[in-house]
């Protein structure tokens, strides 16, 4: 059977059905095997046996993998699927598993680890990094090989008993969709034998027949032990051999182990793993047809490495080998396939199998998805032609440090004439994506194409840009890189056409589809010079199409994926145009038909208007713009924004030479500002004389885009006229004016400020202080009144009010223009820690939404104030950030400690007065820490005049003498599952850490996964039936230690309970915990009513407010303080307002009903526990039992 | 004492019946309206333009986040599906005649004729006893004709007719030039039983916050004079069951409704006030009275005080309309 499937779902699609128990933890870009496992099981699906799988969500990876081994030895078939750190993460259990000859599959997508930076997407550094552990390693290069040696990974583990890794590229083949064919259950069946399986059963543990299992061995037979294995490796070669040609048998595609392809007496050969086979046998081919007598050697057993099969595959005319392999080892001799294709050679050549010993020399390419291209191919092939090739080199990148790349020509095309290739530039809330996953499947399903496409998403969460790359053909398409030449271009959104790389992915002849706004005629006058220029030079046709008004019209919002995608088969001629509209139609009624008439009719509407509104454009002989391309940075950028930050912004990034980067992965903070994304054509729009300058839209604003000043009168000189300013409300400031200035170019237009706003102007309802108002009429002018709020002076934080709202909205974020999600829930917690303490913070963050939207490339938000201070930031890993910000926390006390006692010891040197002061200064208000700011100010000029190795070493601790505030961040991910110990251990250190815990009750950076923070009641991945089990109360359990101050905040529900808390938690000389609840959007419900949505959480008692603070225990007071009321608001009217809840009403009412009522229960018992400790008298709690410092 | 009512073929232990309300939002609410006496449960209506607006807004909020992120090319799980299909409402419903002794009778307001027939064959499957239409219907377009709304309620009628075998109530508003004619159009149409009348919920203004209130105002006795009135002209001119509606809020009520000529009365706003619960107290109430008036059954009460079939209905109903406008401006129009 046909069927278009990416990687992930070719892989789960087998691995489904040779399961009976899947262990699994979200990482990406494996999550989607397991989400589908879910999904099938929790539909009812079955295995072959009859069973349905259990699929199991684990707290970590290192819990999954323990799960497996667990599932394995009672003798249950099982799985897991993971990547990267999580693949780390199981090593411990991986050794044993192999160790104890168990028989078990791991599905990997293969991922970049996490060493300078993080990176999610795909090489085999990952992979390369379990090569000892003793699992055969298995890798598929395509879908097609992803869906084939799954089965002959599942059918060989049980035949040899040695456990595989059956691993494919990350993204590449992960997340490509491919027409392929699917292996029917009598396939699998046949390759799958129910005797071993029942051999694999009958080695589980059994009280029936007990054994022990799992022993300490000592020097005695350790050794010995280790040894007995041998044989099974030995002979899983032969047997992966025999599944793959039990496989060949059924269904004609055959495998080897080794596979070559190319001239039978090739001289050069490139020896590879994974998709970057595909590209090279593409290649080989087109050099080969071209005389050059070169070939290819695919390898798919890695583990145990099959020597004697590689050896026999290249032909004895081979004289140079380049390997190349998909990671790097630092300091290795070569990187692991290199090498062992060396010795295979260098032994088989010594035995006398191979007349000659071939030179060798090997490269890495294509490191975190970066392409690897039929150009690169064929450049290698090129070195090995040189008289003295580079025995190391790279490919794919211009390294001008240590001059290891190859040259390659980058235009090589060697794909078929008959295959379609078209690109189409996005934004992810207009559907373009989605709308072309469904043309593949029209393509590849209905008009039986072989179709393939390849998706490009940038790494920001609101405004992101979307990349499609479709290719469609007759036969099937071995083109895994993107398409560098397209027929057709879709330019989805007008302000994309751009960006370069929308027409240098146009070939000559082009046909351009624009999406644009103005009328026909006026098409050709919107675009600038340079794509004028490029449109004339490439010969583009050029379509376009109102698609945004066609899509409001229809009813359809901002979706314009049917408009477009109607287009795309009206003028592409993939397809027959009329056949083409009714296939779309019939798509949209599959796609739909289950979701309501209303949605379909909507659609066909769609599709019926399009048609008359699609226009070609007449292409003048000549440029008539005079409009350059804008620039992407400001010229006073600092110079590495200037040369390698914007290289990235405006998709170039792969062009920057290795030395253009910095070698230990630290960048420069606050770049956010320089990348003026315009995302929203809504904005806030302030109105001066309604405002009652409460603060409450700057408190709430997710992005940082709504500053204030207050300053003196004669600071207007020289306003710009539309600069807005009114009197400062407030006593002590007579004649002080006061600006609200919205940031509109990176403002999302989320309208959470406009909800905070309690201001209604008496004459116009529902107009506020602030409001949305259309971006583009006020965009020159508010850039002006930019600069000139700029450089209005900072407010003297020493005369700010940090204890209200009001006052903190004159303290200068130091996290602004992130990428998180329009209307982000968790951003405002980290806004105003920067505002609070930015200028003293050190941030630990686990990896998760706020790692990315906190530090992912090109620009980042965490910046710094005036006087260059600001927030310290670093990410070591989702699973140990508090053990992270714990390190963090003792290096500053030690640091700390050190400089107090060469303080002491140049007491005379320095001046005794100025010592005792740095010394015995309090630092809690933010004029003492002003204060102490200038003594260490003082003392460091001091310090210039001394010399000698105290000073020295007082000089590099000084910044110590300021108070460190030491933040841990992290989501619930992080905090309830997978750092649930470490956060635990920490926050019973009784050291004063800091822990802000944003809680959105689900795993938000990988889409929605259930985590221990989930609700009861809630639909979230692997709890699709709804979650049974109540939430952790983390807030109680960290009350049990007694000198942890712990606080559960809402700031949409009262943003003055939120600051008391952080800033409570922040003088605490002790742990801290903060549970802060955040909107998200994988809640389900428009982001504009997040605060409405936090507000009902607490009015409910879903979410109570409390806070324990240790010192109020010590003063003799009762700790415990419910800063709530009772609720007022059943639980059930709460939920309604969220899918994730509404989603089982729907599905399963009976049972949402069921869950609802235990959840009201829980709710209710837990108020009366909350009630009583806040009405118990001091003694009834403990006392703090730390020593004070 | 002898209640047993029957309504459109269905036998109910006594007449009294509640009608759509937020008590039959859950099993527990029609738990205890059935406990509470009533003779047979009107469900809170099922609004087929609601379900389409969630249905909406869910692929809204599902494709909106979907596929713009490379680590979350979404957030729902796939069975996250709010396909238009009242599956809440059947199952439900569903359950409520599994665990209650009285028949309970779904409520329906429809917008496309696909909703109206799908969803009420879906009722009747589900297991409703009958389906009442709820044909909330106000034309905001001033262009329509009244004839237009009145074949309206016709269509529907005849559509759901056609589409289910269960009996099928239509529930009216008053606003037609003849209410009578329009409620003998429907009896011929196939209507089993005739609800009089349907209150529109018409929103209240805030003028202090210049905003539009969603207001719910429980009907008060003084609203059951128009309904009497309607029943009292059209016992026993019609072949399909008479049903009050609005204004019980004592027993007396509904005795003056059976007088009248309703075979069954409903009420939303004294339960609502007083609790599923008083549906005892206004039957005790109405048995007393009967006791007291030597009536042994409420088939004796029905219709005592309705207009006679072969009256002269214009004369009728002047009279006292005429009467009743002079008792009520005595003193301001004496001249009148």
């Amino acid at each position: 059977m046909r069927a278009t499937v990416d990687g992930n779902e070719a892989t789960a699609a087998v691995a489904h059905r040779c399961s009976e128990v899947c262990c699994i933890f979200p990482i990406t870009p494996s999550s989607p095997m397991a989400e589908l496992a879910d999904e099938w099981s929790s539909k009812g699906r079955t295995n072959l046996w009859g069973t349905v799988p259990a699929v199991v969500e684990m707290q970590s990876e290192a819990g999954a993998a323990g799960a497996l081994h667990g599932a394995l030895q009672g003798g249950a078939l099982a799985t897991t699927f993971t990547a990267s750190q999580g693949l780390l993460l199981m090593i411990p259990n991986m050794y044993k598993i192999a160790g104890e000859l168990t028989s078990a599959v791991i599905h990997v997508a293969a991922r970049s680890l996490a060493a300078q930076a993080l990176s999610i997407f795909g090489d085999h550094s990952d992979v390369m990094a379990v090569r000892q552990t003793g699992f055969a390693l298995l890798c598929a290069a395509s879908v097609q090989e992803a869906h084939d040696l799954a089965l002959v990974a599942h059918a060989a583990t049980l035949q040899t008993r040695v456990p595989f890794l059956h691993f494919f590229d990350g993204f590449r083949t992960s997340h490509e969709l491919q027409t392929i064919e699917m292996l029917e259950d009598e396939d699998v069946r046949a390759l799958i034998s129910d005797e071993l399986v029942l051999a694999h059963r009958a080695r589980g543990l059994s009280p029936e027949r007990p054994f022990i299992r799992g022993t300490a061995q000592n020097p005695d037979i350790y050794f010995q032990a280790r040894e007995t294995v041998n044989p099974f490796y030995a002979r899983v070669p032969e047997a992966v051999q025999g599944a793959m040609d039990a496989l060949g048998e059924r269904t004609g595609r055959h495998y080897q182990l080794v596979e070559y392809s190319g001239h039978p007496e090739a001289e050069r050969v490139v020896v590879v793993m994974g998709s970057g086979a595909e590209t090279a046998r593409t290649t080989v081919a087109f050099l080969q047809a071209r005389g050059e007598r070169v070939g290819v050697a695919q390898v798919r057993l890695y583990r145990p490495f099959p020597a004697r099969e590689l050896a026999a595959a290249l032909p004895q005319s081979v004289r140079r080998v380049a390997v190349l392999d998909r990671t790097k080892e630092p300091g290795s001799h070569g990187e692991p396939l290199f090498l062992d294709v060396l010795a295979a050679l260098n032994e088989a050549h010594g035995a006398g199998e191979r007349e000659a010993m071939p030179m060798v020399i090997g490269g890495r390419y294509g490191l975190s998805s970066k392409e690897f291209t039929p150009g690169m191919v064929a450049g290698v092939f090129e070195e090995l032609a040189r008289e003295r090739p580079k025995p190391r080199f790279t490919v794919g990148i211009n390294d001008d440090v240590s001059h290891l790349s190859l040259p390659y020509d980058a235009s090589l095309d060697i794909e078929p004439e008959e295959t379609v290739r078209a690109v189409f530039f996005g934004l992810g809330s207009d559907g373009t994506v989605g709308a072309n996953k469904n043309t593949i499947k029209i393509l590849g399903d209905a008009a039986n194409l072989h179709a393939q496409g390849y998706f490009v998403y940038d790494s920001k969460k609101s405004g992101s840009q979307t990349v499609s790359h479709l290719r469609f053909g007759p036969t099937s398409v071995c083109a895994p890189y993107l398409v560098s030449t397209a027929s057709f271009v879709g330019c989805h959104q007008f302000a994309l056409i751009e960006r370069s790389e929308v027409l240098d992915r146009a070939a000559q002849g082009a046909t351009l589809l624009l999406n644009c706004s103005e009328e026909p005629d006026q098409v050709w006058d919107a675009l600038s010079r340079p794509v004028q220029e490029k449109i004339l030079a490439k010969d583009i046709k050029l379509y376009a199409i109102d698609a945004g008004r066609i899509a409001r019209e229809a009813g359809l919002g901002r979706r314009t994926n049917t408009v477009l995608q109607t287009c795309f088969f009206a003028i592409s001629g993939v397809l027959e145009r009329d056949r083409a509209i009714e296939a779309i139609k019939a798509s949209i009624k599959k796609t739909y038909g289950k979701r309501g008439a209303e949605v379909v009719e909507r659609n066909i509407e769609a599709v019926d208007r399009s048609l008359a509104a699609l226009h070609q454009i007449d292409v003048p002989d000549q440029v008539s713009s005079r409009r350059e391309a804008p620039e992407l940075v400001p010229a006073d950028a600092p110079e590495f924004v200037r040369t390698v930050t914007a290289a990235m912004m405006a998709g170039h990034g792969d062009q920057l030479p290795v030395s253009a980067l910095p070698v230990d992965g630290t960048y420069p903070s606050g770049t956010t500002k320089y990348e003026k994304r315009r995302i929203s054509d809504f904005v806030a729009v302030w109105d001066s004389e309604l405002c009652i300058q409460c603060g409450n839209c700057s408190f709430v604003c997710p992005h940082s885009v709504i500053r204030s000043r207050y300053y003196g009168p004669d600071r207007l000189e020289g306003a710009p006229d539309d600069f807005r300013s009114a009197p400062l409300e407030g006593a002590g400031l007579p004649d002080a004016r006061f600006t609200l200035q919205v940031y509109v170019e990176d403002c999302t237009g989320c309208g959470l400020c406009v909800e905070a706003c309690p201001v209604t102007a008496a004459n116009e309802p529902g107009r506020k202080a602030i409001n949305l108002g259309d971006l583009q009429p006020v965009l020159a002018s508010e850039r002006e009144n930019i600069a000139f709020f700029e450089q209005l002076p900072s407010n003297d934080r020493t005369r700010v009010d940090f204890g209200t709202v009001r006052g903190t909205q004159f303290l200068d974020p130091l996290f602004e223009f992130s990428g998180a999600c329009a209307g982000c829930g968790e951003t405002p917690y980290l806004k105003l820690l920067s505002q609070l303490f930015g200028d003293r913070l050190t941030v630990a963050n686990a990896t998760g939404c706020s790692s990315i939207y906190g530090g992912n490339q090109p620009t980042t938000p965490w910046t710094v104030n005036a006087d260059g201070h600001g927030p310290a930031w670093s990410n070591s890993l989702f699973e140990d950030n508090a053990e992270f910000g714990l390190g963090l926390r003792l290096a500053a006390d030690r640091h700390t400690e050190l400089a107090r006692r060469r303080l002491q010891e140049l007491r005379d040197d320095v001046g005794a007065e100025l010592v005792d002061d740095i010394l015995s200064a309090p630092q809690v208000r933010e004029s003492e820490l002003r204060a102490q700011r200038e003594r260490v100010a003082a003392l460091a000029s001091r310090l210039d005049e001394l010399d000698g190795p105290a000073v020295e070493d007082l000089r590099s601790v000084l910044d110590h003498l300021i108070r460190r505030s030491v933040w841990i961040v992290g989501g619930d991910g992080w905090a309830y599952d997978i750092g649930s110990g470490g956060l635990d251990h920490v926050l019973a250190s009784g050291k004063n850490i800091n822990v802000l815990v944003m809680d959105t009750e689900v795993y938000s950076n990988t889409g929605g996964q259930m985590s221990k923070a989930t609700p009861l009641g809630a639909v979230a991945k692997f709890a699709a039936a709804g979650k049974t089990v109540p939430t952790k109360d983390l807030a109680l359990q960290a009350i049990a230690y007694a000198d942890v101050y712990v606080a559960r905040v809402a700031f949409g529900a009262d943003p003055q309970q939120t600051l008391r808390a952080v800033r409570e938690a922040e003088a605490y000389e002790g742990p801290s915990l903060i549970i802060a609840y955040s909107h998200c959007v994988a809640h389900g419900y428009d982001m504009r009513e997040g605060l409405s949505q936090q507000y009902a959480a607490v009015a409910s008692g879903h979410w109570p407010l409390i806070r324990y603070d240790p010192v109020v225990r010590a003063a003799g007071e009762n700790p415990f303080l419910l800063d709530s009321s009772r609720p007022r608001m059943s639980l059930a009217n709460y939920r309604k307002g969220e899918l994730r809840f509404r989603a089982l009403a729907a599905a399963e009412p009976t049972e949402a009903e069921r869950l609802v009522g235990l959840a009201q229960q829980v709710v209710e018992q837990r108020w009366r526990v909350y009630e009583d400790m806040a009405t118990r008298g001091a003694g009834e709690f403990p006392s703090n039992p730390r020593r004070p410092s | 004492m002898d209640l047993s009512t029957n309504y459109m073929g269905l036998a109910l232990r006594n007449p009294l019946v509640a009608s759509p309300s937020p008590l039959s939002y859950t099993l527990d609410g029609i738990k205890r309206l059935a406990d509470g006496g009533v003779g047979a449960i009107v469900m809170f209506s099922l609004f087929e333009e609601q379900l389409r607006a969630e249905a909406a807004r869910t692929i809204r909020l599902v494709e909106e986040t979907a596929e713009s992120f490379p680590e979350a090319l979404d957030y729902f799980p796939d069975v996250v599906e709010e396909d238009g299909s009242p599956r809440n409402y059947l199952d439900l419903l569903e359950r409520a005649v599994a665990a209650v002794d009285v028949p309970v009778i779904a409520s329906l307001n429809g917008v496309t004729p696909e909703g109206w027939t799908d969803n009420a064959r879906a009722m009747q499957d589900a297991g409703a006893a009958a389906i009442e239409l709820n044909i909330y219907y106000l034309p905001g377009d001033p262009e329509v004709s009244g004839r237009e709304v009145e074949q309206r309620h016709v269509d529907v009628l005849e559509h759901v007719r056609s589409a289910v075998s269960v009996p099928v109530a239509v529930k009216l508003g008053p606003y037609f030039s003849s209410p009578g004619e329009v409620a003998l159009r429907l009896d011929e149409g196939g209507a089993d039983a005739l609800v009089l009348f349907n209150r529109f919920l018409q929103p209240d203004i805030d003028h202090e916050q210049l905003r539009v209130l969603p207001s719910v105002n429980l009907s008060s006795p003084a609203d059951a004079r128009l309904a009497r009135t309607w029943i009292a002209l059209l016992r026993g001119r019609t072949r399909a069951s008479l049903a009050a509606t609005s204004g019980v809020e004592v027993y007396a009520d509904l005795a003056r409704y059976l007088l009248a000529g309703a075979d069954v009365v409903m009420t939303t706003s004294a339960l609502l006030r007083h609790g599923p619960g008083y549906a005892a107290e206004l039957l005790d109430g109405l048995t007393v009275w009967m006791a007291r008036k030597g009536f042994q059954s409420v088939d004796e009460v029905r219709g005592m005080l309705s207009v006679p079939a072969d009256a002269d209905e214009a004369a009728y109903e002047r009279a006292g309309y005429v009467t009743a406008m002079r008792a009520a401006n005595a003193g301001a129009y004496d001249a009148w």
